[in-house]
């Protein structure tokens, strides 16, 4: 197995000397957007894409200087100032892993402001959004690149806020404002064992920096890893929407489209990844029992996110069930250490390309039938949508894996490198791929397929070209880029000197048992999708379902377990000290009070308003005055 | 007698900021004599501002050429030392603020002579005349504040005092609406003042008794050396205390207060609420510090009571008052009572001491200030009958006029303590001075010290319940319907509340000047 190469100080200056550009331009929009208010409604939309842009265009910049230079000179400290004096300084570190994410993020992001022009054209508040999505692009880029925990921590909050205030975006909505919550109080949980994780990590080693953890992440003992490691697990788990923390993501779809896109599928929600990963050589060695749990995590992720997908009514909540699932996989990926690394990271990569493809295809098609979420309410969409529809199509032949499409290599490396490692989670990932065919077909045929069972007021048509555009260019990608990075491994060479890989080098195998399996089981699903819902009809209404489906549809019962476990007992924990406080503290407060008032007006009472009170009042001070002193002095 | 009669030597150039005053305050009456009576606010207005305004330089001047002198001036009947220049210097700048006031229109009666709601009142009202005798009048009365705590001998002081008390008792009849009120605390505050003011002077005359002289440092010297059980000085002593703590309204003489505050026209109310207070201060210091400084043991146990008494009666009073003036006439009571625990706070070594003078100096500072603005911002929440006195009418004033409740909010902060107001530092500088002094002397009276402080911090709970009270109706109450309107602000009543809100917010951020300036002042004590 090679280890990652050592960090260098980037010391020649160039794009990668200038790559804090990358986080200052989104800031910087943000900033004016929200400065400035409403004097920017006219072009506040074309300053949020042309922020993110510069963005992009210094990522590449960066990306190709980087591959100009050699292996063991492609992870690239920039130093920018003296943070916490003693404890953290603020810098940036350039390597192939972060650029990765950096293109990912300045890339579709990019698209996805783009196709944000069109989608909220007609809302008042665009300017408002794109401010916001600039924040988000800005913190992420700070979670991807910074060269310590502490800067990552920032990135990760920051990143939570803009999630939070992305999803409330419509806020009048009382289920928007609730899922904003909602999403805001699992994350707290996440980053409470990422917070922890991170206390602990500095009391044992004294240092957040990457560079310096490389080296003194050795010589800590075993137990210690593992706590640090499970506890960096569980804030990937509330960021990623990984089971336990997992029910926030569903109604997180209360939120623009678009966001959902960008960072409810393709970006933020695989920061939980990223840190599993960035942190792999310190805390995940491989076969620890805590990379153990990563993969176990993910393995019973992606069959709850792929269960629930298939009783999803509503397009987003299907799609956004998908998401778990897949998110699931790549953390099964990276729970295999070095040798899963790329492949989830490849996953990750073509999923940001086919998942957003196919949230801003469903966008479009919402954007369509005034903003109708419903499945049952679709059908026979393809000959009115077609671009929307072709693309479409491609995302999900990606996701599903269908041969030579970019799911298929990316996904299949993740499936085959679990069979070596674990038979039974990667059978399990066999199963789940299984799933997939079925859910997401179910999807295709609901809304492309069949009867028309529109509303009557529908006229669906196709979009704009403004939001067809970034559609097209995604699902070129969803076609090619898993192939490219996968076969003759140029990714795992690429990433090799961020996260190591192993030595011996895999093959692609069109041909392996457990890929093969995959494809049987994903064209059985596929097939009994359509004779559910492509060849029978479908219900306007949806039927009752069996217990599992009742299942399915209330989200496995995560948030009536939630419920009955937190919520409840939580509740009366609130109560009782509510009892205390009212009874107790407040009584004896109260009392105090009450009895100061009383006094008060009793004694206001001597404020008789005669002068001759007051005189008298005057005499017998006198009197006491001198009769104390008198006694003072003779004692 | 074969002395031949010696014409006092008086140091002209030290005394130059109180005689400038006391010479405006005669040519003002010589103006109100002989000028046509449409000239003589134009007249008077510039004379008093620019007599104030040239006092307050001289004593800087005095300040930055000469420091201050280290022997009483005027045959030892002066004293200007630190201390006293730096009360001069508040005093001039307070009442400065104050005659911004008091030159608004609307305040004063046009005929004080009137019987209200007579024929003769209207008329007077109809002709738009006005007593423009309250400029030369507070002039005299701020000459008086200067005198008192700069008073070397107890003879002196008594005329400062009398100087002082004199021309407020009248300027208290001079309110313009609800006459009968105002002219009732006027006599109120007569015939009390005048009754403690003969405590006072039965005082002097015992203790005149028990040492032969009336002054401080004679009286001091005498008690190093003679019986401290002797009763014509305790009870000299005692009788002087009545005096003097009736000015400053410790409990139980506190009770004038809230009935002349109320009575008495706002900018006038401000005067005595900022100016009366600091010189009565610097006079109780004087007293006891100076002349009973060696019978420290003997007052110090009853002076206990006091604060405590005055700390308590003024924070738990001011509960339940409805009137804004009232409850910050209780307000002022129990900032008397814990001035009082700085007084207390004396020390063996005289660079200690230094330390608790410059406390008390600050807190006086900052206390007048802040009180100066506030009574400002009453004078704006107007009825049509005058000011909207009642609590009740101050509902919902920061929905209406969120700049002015917000700054009178601050103003409450600050009287309550809160960080990063002005009042804060001024509390937390008394406090610990008490604290030190009472952990120093390490026997019985650490303890009661401490008690005390402890009572002063309770006392300061308390308060702030009733100044976050009014905070509370202002911006969570809905406005009355028929509120109070918002009187259009003067130039010089926003630069009142101006000024008393900067030196809040800037006091409040950055205390270490006007410490060093207090230290400074404090640094070589008085002059004994």
């Amino acid at each position: 197995m090679e280890s990652p190469v050592e960090i260098v100080q980037h010391t020649a200056g160039g794009a990668i000397g200038v790559s804090w550009l990358m986080i200052a331009f989104p800031l910087l929009g943000a900033a004016i957007l929200l400065v400035l208010g409403r004097k920017t409604d006219r072009w506040g939309h074309l300053l949020g894409v042309a922020m993110s842009l510069a963005s992009f265009v210094v990522a590449v910049l960066a990306f190709f200087e980087l591959l100009g230079l050699s292996a063991e000179q492609r992870r690239q400290a920039v130093h920018l100032y003296e943070f916490i004096p003693g404890m953290a300084d603020m810098g940036l570190l350039i390597d192939p892993l972060s650029i990765s994410f950096a293109l990912l993020i300045t890339g579709v992001g990019s698209l996805i402001h783009i196709y944000s022009i069109g989608y909220m054209s007609h809302d008042p508040d665009r300017r408002r959004f794109f401010s916001y999505l600039n924040l988000f692009v800005a913190a992420m880029l700070l979670l991807v690149l910074a060269d310590n925990y502490v800067g990552l921590f920032i990135g990760w909050e920051g990143v939570g806020l803009a999630s939070y205030l992305l999803i409330g975006f419509w806020q009048f909505k009382p289920s928007a404002a609730v899922a904003a919550k909602k999403a805001f109080v699992v994350n707290r949980v996440g980053d409470f064992g990422l917070l922890v994780g991170m206390f602990i990590m500095w009391s044992a080693t004294g240092t957040f920096a990457f560079a310096e953890l490389s080296e003194k992440a050795g010589g800590l003992s075993q137990p210690m890893v593992t706590a640090i490691g499970l506890l960096l697990l569980l804030g990937a788990c509330g960021k990623s929407a990984q089971l336990p923390l997992q029910s926030w993501l569903l109604d997180a779809m209360e939120g623009p489209t678009p966001v959902s896109a960008l960072i409810h599928a393709a970006t933020m929600v695989t920061a939980g990844v990223y840190l599993v990963v960035r942190s792999g050589a310190f805390f995940f060695p491989e076969g620890s029992p805590q990379a153990l749990a990563v993969a176990i995590v993910g393995a019973a992720t992606l069959l709850a996110g792929a269960i629930i997908g298939c009783a999803k009514d509503d397009i987003k909540k299907g799609l956004a069930g998908s998401t778990m699932s897949q998110i699931g996989y790549m953390m099964l990926g990276a729970g295999l250490g070095p040798a899963g690394y790329a492949f989830a990271i490849g996953h990750l990569i073509t999923h940001g390309f086919f998942k957003a493809d196919m949230f801003l295809g469903a966008g479009s098609v919402m954007h369509g039938m005034n903003d109708e979420v419903d499945m049952r309410k679709y059908g026979a969409l393809r000959k009115y949508m077609p671009i929307t529809f072709v693309t479409f199509i491609i995302g999900y032949l990606a996701i599903i894996g269908f041969p030579l499409l970019s799911g298929y290599f990316t996904k299949d490396g993740i499936i085959e490198t679990a069979v070596e490692h674990n038979q039974v989670l990667g059978w399990l990932a066999v199963v789940g791929a299984g799933i997939t065919g079925f859910y997401m077909s179910r999807m295709i045929f609901m809304t492309f397929f069949g009867e028309k069972r529109w509303a009557e007021d529908a006229h669906p048509h196709e979009s704009p070209t403004v939001m067809t555009v970034p559609l097209i260019v995604l699902s070129i990608g969803s076609i090619f880029l898993g192939g490219y990075l996968i076969l003759s491994n140029r990714l795992m060479l690429w990433l090799a000197p961020a996260v190591g890989r192993p030595e011996e080098l895999p093959t692609f195998h069109f041909a392996s048992t457990p890929g093969l399996a995959t494809l049987a089981l994903v064209a059985v699903g596929a097939a009994y999708a359509w004779m559910k819902y492509g060849r029978a009809e479908v219900p306007a209404v949806q039927p009752r379902g069996s217990f599992l489906t009742t299942f399915a549809r209330r989200d496995l019962y995560g948030d009536a377990l939630n419920e009955s476990l937190f919520m409840r007992p939580g509740q009366w924990l609130t109560r009782i000290a509510v009892f205390f406080d009212n009874r107790g503290i407040d009584g004896v407060v109260n009392g105090l009070a009450a009895g100061i008032g009383g006094t008060s007006g009793r004694l206001r009472r001597i404020q008789t308003g005669f002068a001759r009170t007051y005189a008298l009042s005057i005499l017998i001070g006198a009197a006491l005055l001198t009769g104390a002193l008198l006694l003072v002095g003779n004692i | 007698m074969n002395d031949i009669m010696q014409a006092p030597t008086i140091e002209y150039g030290t005394l130059a900021p109180m005689l400038l005053v006391f010479g405006a305050a005669v040519l003002g009456v010589l103006v109100e004599a002989f000028a046509p009576r449409y000239l003589r606010k134009v007249m008077q207005v510039p004379l008093t501002l620019v007599s104030l305004g040239g006092a307050f330089a001289l004593v800087l001047v005095q300040v930055i050429m000469r420091g201050a002198p280290t022997e009483a001036v005027a045959m030892g009947a002066v004293a200007v030392d630190g201390p006293a220049l730096f009360i001069w210097g508040v005093i001039l700048v307070l009442s400065f603020v104050c005659v911004l006031l008091v030159n608004d229109e609307g305040h004063f009666v046009a005929s004080a002579a009137a019987v209200p709601g007579s024929a003769d009142e209207e008329e007077a009202e109809a002709a738009g005349s006005g007593h423009t005798e309250i400029y030369p009048l507070l002039l005299f009365a701020v000459g008086g504040m200067m005198l008192f705590p700069a008073a070397h001998d107890l003879l002196t002081m008594f005329v400062g005092l009398e100087v002082m008390s004199l021309p407020l008792y009248l300027m208290c009849g001079l309110a313009r609406r609800r006459r009968l009120l105002s002219q009732e605390a006027s006599m109120k505050y007569f015939l009390l003042g005048a009754f403690s003011s003969a405590f006072f002077l039965y005082g002097t005359a015992m203790l005149y008794g028990y040492a032969g002289t009336v002054s401080l440092p004679g009286i001091n010297k005498a008690l190093a050396g003679g019986a401290l059980l002797d009763p014509l000085l305790l009870i000299g002593f005692a009788m002087l205390g009545v005096g003097l703590l009736f000015k400053i309204g410790a409990a139980p003489f506190q009770a004038w207060k809230p009935d002349v505050y109320q009575g008495a026209p706002t900018p006038i109310t401000a005067l005595m609420a900022s100016g009366t207070l600091v010189a009565a201060m610097g006079a109780v210091l004087r007293v006891f510090w100076v002349g009973l400084g060696n019978l420290d043991w003997n007052w110090r146990p009853v002076m206990w009571a006091v604060a405590a008494l005055t700390m308590i009666v003024g924070a738990v009073l001011a509960i339940t008052q409805t009137d804004i003036k009232r409850m910050l006439a209780y307000s002022s009571i129990a900032h008397a009572g814990f001035l009082l625990i700085g007084v207390m706070a004396t020390f063996d070594k005289s660079q200690q001491n230094a330390g608790s003078l410059s406390a008390i100096l600050f807190y006086l500072l900052v206390y007048s200030f802040t009180t100066v603005g506030a009574f400002a911002i009453v004078t704006m929440v107007r009825d049509p009958g005058g000011e909207a006195g009642h609590l009740s009418r101050w509902a919902g004033l920061g929905k209406r006029s969120p700049v002015l409740a917000g700054v009178f909010a601050f103003f409450l902060l600050a009287f309550a303590g809160i960080p990063l107001t002005s009042g804060f530092f001024g509390k937390y500088a008394v406090f610990a001075a008490a604290l030190a002094s009472g952990s120093e002397s390490g026997d019985s009276l650490g303890g009661w010290m401490t008690g005390l402080v402890v009572l002063g911090v309770v006392a300061s709970a308390v308060a702030a319940f009733f100044y976050v009270r009014v905070i509370v109706l202002m911006f969570f109450s809905e406005p009355a319907a028929d509120g109070p309107s918002i009187a259009e602000p003067s130039m010089g009543t926003v630069a009142v509340i101006a000024v008393a809100a900067l030196v809040t917010v800037g006091v409040g951020l950055f205390p270490q000047p006007m410490l060093d300036v207090a230290h400074q002042a404090a640094a070589n004590l008085f002059i004994r």
